[in-house]
């Protein structure tokens, strides 16, 4: 599913990498507040679902080829990391959901967990 | 310098910043790209100089990754100034972790950046000093010059 289509569907404000928006294919969704567990089970075209903010998860993304990431629960990453995210063409957004709201919302459009594809 | 060296570059590393923390990482990943190597090598390569990179952020002074490509393999040396580990062993285990709340608060101190480099690697050498710090040196294995692609995706534009 294209990272477009499901910004269309959920209620989601795009942060920082707008332009990449379009070619962004998403396989399949980890919710998790644990880089070193995305890091571990990281393969391509994950839409990660975090309560993070800070810029590792713009680095853990680039390292791990996510196709983009959703912050819950309306928090705001500061300047820095949507900056970053910018630069390195991540789609960054943010949802006033908490995360199984929003991971509720993902599976009714037909989106699978990471380890349950 | 390692003989019959593709590329060699050097980055370095400041202990405690987490804003800049990861982009030695990031660089690499870049020029491994560049260099063409299949994608699910410069995943592996990324992952495990990443998890490295973010253990001197968190415990140590300053350092630096030096990556080496040659012919038929991947080398990243990321050696620190620090405080060292005290048991390497132990260190290595899964889930073993001294990281504060702090660290816990952006996503890292599970004790899986060891493990996680070890399963990236084809070799992984760790030797560490009390007091003086650590080195940890990554090695994969991967042609250079005959890249291959092993993902479904299409391997890197060049
Ligand atoms: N470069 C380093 N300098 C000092 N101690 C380190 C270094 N790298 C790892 N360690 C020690 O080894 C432990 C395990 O490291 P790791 O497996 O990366 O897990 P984590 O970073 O999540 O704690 C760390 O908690 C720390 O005590
Ligand atoms: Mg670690």
């Amino acid at each position: 599913m294209r990272l477009k289509d499901i910004i269309e569907a959920v209620e989601v404000e795009v942060l920082a990498g707008a332009q990449c928006l379009p070619d962004r294919e998403v396989v399949t969704v980890s919710a998790c507040d644990l880089m070193s567990d995305v890091l571990a089970f990281a393969k391509p075209g994950i839409l990660l679902v975090t309560g993070l903010t800070n810029a590792q998860i713009i680095r853990t993304a680039q390292i791990a080829d996510l196709s983009g990431i959703i912050v819950v629960r309306g928090k705001r990453p500061n300047a820095e990391t949507i900056e970053l995210a910018e630069k390195m063409h991540i789609p960054l957004l943010s949802t006033s959901m908490h995360m199984f709201e929003l991971c509720s919302e993902l599976a009714k459009i037909g989106l699978a967990g990471t380890h349950t594809e | 310098m390692i003989a019959e060296t593709v590329f060699n570059q050097g980055f370095e590393v400041e202990g405690g910043d987490f804003v800049r923390g990861g982009e030695a990482s990031c660089r690499i990943l870049e020029i491994l790209k560049e260099l063409a190597f299949p994608p699910s090598i410069v995943r592996r390569a990324g992952i495990a100089a990443y998890e490295a990179e973010m253990n001197i952020v968190m415990y140590a002074d300053d350092g630096g990754l030096e990556l080496t490509v040659t012919p038929d393999r991947i080398v990243i040396v990321v050696a620190d100034r620090g405080q060292g580990i005290p048991d390497i062993e132990l260190a290595m285990r899964d889930g073993y972790s001294t990281a504060t709340d702090e660290i816990r608060e952006m996503g890292f101190g599970a004790g899986m950046g060891l493990p996680n480099i070890k399963k990236n690697s084809d070799e992984m050498k760790i030797s560490s000093t009390l007091g003086e710090g650590t080195r940890v040196e990554i090695v994969i294995k991967a042609n250079h010059g005959e890249v291959r692609c092993e993902d479904s995706r299409p391997c890197a534009e060049s």
